[in-house]
C-alpha cells in the first residue's frame, strides 16, 4: 500500500521494501524478509481463533514444528526443524491478542531466527473466515540461507502457504489430506 | 497386494506392494471387484502427463467391497460401493456448491504448489493420476484406500451387477455433465466429437435432455456404429469433410451445441494437428487441440461449446476470433462426479441409460499391461477394458 492508487497488501509489493512496510504495522515488528498469505476457511472466526490461540495445537498442521511448549499466557518456546536435520529455537511473546479477531507475536532477544507476525481472522459471510498470516523474519545466514532453505522446502514463505492450506483442511474436514497408504508411510512423509 | 504400476512411457507392470491401511478417520479400504482402464489413462501411458513417478499405481474408475472403515466413515463392512475419481471433502465452500472437482481439501498441501503455479488454483485430488493431483494410489489394484468415504462412494443395491454401475465412477457422469453443459434446448442439434466412452454417454445423455438430433464424429467404424445404435447420425472424418458435412446436415446453420470429447491426443492427419504433434513431441506445446478448434468453427452463431475433453497445458491457434465474433459460450471442467452419482444410479436402475454395451473386454488384473497395449493399439474394437481382480486367468 505504498501508493494512493494501490490497495494491494504490502506483502505483494513488486518493488521496494515490503518487509519494512510489514514490520511497521506490527508491535515490536522486526525482520528483513516478509511473507503474507490469506486463505478462506469455512468455519467461524471464533472457532479458528480458539484453535490457533492454543499454540499446542499448531504442530497438527504446521509441518516444521518439532515442539512448542507454552510457558505462560503470552510466552512459548518453539523448536523448529531447519534444513539438513538441524533445528532452530526461539522464545515467542504474544504482543496483541483480540479474541476472535487477531493474534500477533514477536520473538525475544536471542532467537535463532528472529521473527514477528500477526494472524488475523475476518468474517467472510457464508464463506466462513478470511485468515491472513503476515510474517516478518530474518532468514538464517541471510540470503544464502534463504536459498538453501528453499532447496530443502523449509523456506518460510513456502511453509506459510502450505501450513495455511493444512489449517484449512483440518478445520474444514477434521483431517489433513495425504496420499500415504498406511500410518507408517504417513509418519515418514510428514504432514 | 498386486497393483498396476507406471514405470515409464508405454511401460506399466504388475507390482507387489504393501496392502493399504486406514490413515485418516474418514477413510475406508475397499477390495476392488471391477476397475476399468480409462482413455485418460492412455495420456499417462503415452507420457503426456508430467509429475508421474516410477511405481505410481494407476486407475481411477473402480468399485468394490468395503472391508475396513475409519472411525468417521459412514460405510459398513460388506457394502458394495462405486468410488468417484475426484477426491472431495463434502464440507468446503466448493463442495457446498456441488463443485466437487474444485475441492481443495483432498489435495495434499505440498502437491497444491504445482497446480497453483500452472492453473492459478489447486484442484481436487484424483486417484492414480500423477503427483500434481495428489499422488494417490489408484484403483487398478486389489485394494484401495479411499479418503472421505463418508461423502464420496455411492452404495450399490444388492443384485445389481458391477458392469452396470462401474462407470458411475467417471465416464458416465462425465458424458452426462458434458451434455448438461451444452445447455440443450428441445429441437436442438448437438454435434459430438469423439465416440469414446465419454462421447457415447454424451450422445445418450443429449437425447435424454431433449436433443432432436445428435451428430457423432469419429474415424473408428465400430465406435460410429455404437453411436448409431443410440440414434445418432454419424460423420466419419476420414471419409467426409467434417465442417462441410455439419453445415449441409444442418441446412447451413451449424449445430446448436458442440461437445469436444476428444481432447489432448486428437487423431487425424490435419495440418494443425500434425504441427501440434511435432510441437508436443518436442515440448514446444503440450496439447493437440484439433477437435476443439473444429468444434468452435462449426458451432452455430450464439451456440454453446461443451468441453469434457482433458487438456493440460497451453495451446496455440485457438480460434478466439471465431469464438468472440459468433458469441459462443464455453463450459468445461473436470466432472463433479459426486453431484451426478445418485440420479445416474437411478437412471441405470430404470434402464434409461445403457452402460454395459461399452465393455468389449474383461480380463484379470494380472493382464492389465496387455489391456493397456490392446486399448492403445486397437481403439476401433477395444472400447472398454474392465479388469477383475481375482478373475481366473484366461487360457
Amino acid at each position: 500500500m505504498t501508493q494512493p492508487d494501490d490497495d494491494a497488501p504490502a506483502a505483494t509489493a513488486k518493488r521496494g521494501d515490503s518487509a519494512a512496510a510489514v514490520t511497521a504495522g506490527l508491535v515490536d515488528g522486526h525482520g528483513s524478509s516478509a511473507v503474507g498469505r490469506s486463505v478462506t476457511i469455512n468455519r467461524s472466526p471464533a472457532d479458528l481463533y480458539r484453535y490457533f490461540r492454543d499454540f499446542a495445537n499448531l504442530p497438527s498442521f504446521m509441518e516444521n514444528i518439532a515442539s512448542i511448549v507454552v510457558t505462560d499466557d503470552v510466552r512459548s518456546h518453539w523448536v523448529v526443524k531447519a534444513p539438513a536435520g538441524a533445528t532452530v529455537e526461539w522464545d515467542a511473546r504474544v504482543t496483541e491478542d483480540e479474541p476472535d479477531r487477531l493474534i500477533a507475536w514477536t520473538t525475544e532477544p536471542g532467537a535463532d531466527v528472529p521473527n514477528s507476525g500477526r494472524i488475523e481472522f475476518r468474517p467472510a459471510g457464508d464463506r466462513g473466515t478470511v485468515v491472513t498470516a503476515t510474517i516478518a523474519y530474518d532468514p538464517p545466514a541471510g540470503i544464502v540461507g534463504k536459498v538453501i532453505a528453499k532447496l530443502f522446502q523449509r523456506e518460510p514463505a513456502i511453509q506459510a502457504r502450505r501450513d495455511l492450506r493444512r489449517f484449512k483442511q483440518l478445520m474444514e474436514t477434521g483431517e489433513v489430506a495425504t496420499p500415504a497408504m498406511n500410518p507408517k508411510q504417513f509418519e515418514e512423509m510428514g504432514l | 497386494m498386486k497393483a498396476l504400476a507406471w514405470h515409464g512411457k508405454h511401460d506399466v507392470r504388475i507390482d507387489n506392494v504393501p496392502d493399504p491401511e486406514i490413515v485418516n478417520p474418514r477413510d475406508c479400504i475397499i477390495k476392488v471387484t471391477s476397475t476399468a482402464i480409462c482413455g485418460s489413462d492412455l495420456h499417462l501411458y503415452d507420457g503426456y502427463i508430467p509429475t508421474m513417478q516410477k511405481g505410481d499405481i494407476l486407475g481411477h474408475e473402480f468399485m468394490g467391497e468395503v472391508i475396513e472403515v475409519g472411525a468417521k466413515s459412514t460405510l459398513k463392512k460388506g457394502q458394495r460401493v462405486v468410488v468417484p475419481f475426484t477426491i472431495a471433502c463434502g464440507s468446503c465452500y466448493h463442495c457446498g456448491k456441488h463443485q466437487y472437482s474444485a475441492c481443495p481439501n483432498g489435495l495434499p498441501a505440498d502437491n497444491q504448489d504445482i497446480a497453483q503455479e500452472l492453473y492459478g488454483h489447486e484442484m481436487s485430488g484424483l486417484f492414480g493420476y500423477s503427483h500434481m493431483t495428489g499422488g494417490y494410489a489408484g484403483g487398478q489394484a486389489e485394494y484401495v484406500r479411499v479418503p472421505f468415504s463418508d461423502v464420496g462412494p455411492i452404495v450399490i443395491p444388492d443384485g445389481v451387477p458391477d458392469d452396470k454401475v462401474l462407470f458411475l465412477s467417471d465416464i458416465l457422469p462425465t458424458g452426462w455433465q458434458a451434455a448438461e453443459y451444452a445447455q440443450i434446448e428441445p429441437g436442438d442439434t448437438v454435434a459430438v466429437w469423439g465416440c469414446g466412452p465419454v462421447g457415447l454417454f454424451a450422445v445418450q445423455s443429449a437425447f435424454l435432455m431433449g436433443a432432436e438430433r445428435v451428430i457423432a464424429i469419429d474415424h473408428f467404424p465400430h465406435r460410429l456404429e455404437l453411436a448409431k445404435r443410440f440414434g445418432a447420425e454419424t460423420i466419419n472424418f476420414e471419409e467426409s469433410a467434417t465442417y462441410e458435412a455439419l453445415m449441409e446436415m444442418t441446412g447451413g446453420i451449424g449445430p446448436d451445441a458442440v461437445i469436444d470429447a476428444v481432447g489432448l491426443e486428437a487423431h487425424g492427419l490435419f495440418v494443425d494437428n500434425v504441427i501440434d504433434q511435432i510441437k508436443a513431441s518436442t515440448f514446444l506445446g503440450t496439447d493437440r487441440p484439433h477437435s476443439i478448434r473444429q468444434a468452435i468453427i462449426a458451432c452455430r452463431k450464439g451456440g454453446r461449446v461443451s468441453m469434457p475433453a482433458v487438456y493440460g497445458g497451453f495451446v496455440d491457434k485457438f480460434p478466439l476470433g471465431a469464438f468472440m465474433e459468433k458469441g459462443l459460450t464455453l463450459k468445461t471442467g473436470q466432472t463433479h462426479v459426486q453431484h451426478y452419482m445418485p440420479a445416474l444410479l437411478n437412471a441405470i436402475m430404470e434402464d434409461k441409460i445403457d452402460t454395459e454395451f461399452l465393455i468389449s473386454h474383461r480380463m484379470p488384473l494380472e493382464q492389465a499391461p496387455k489391456g493397456y497395449e490392446m486399448f492403445k493399439n486397437n481403439q476401433n474394437e477395444v472400447t472398454k477394458v474392465v479388469l477383475k481382480p481375482g478373475m481366473t486367468m484366461a487360457a
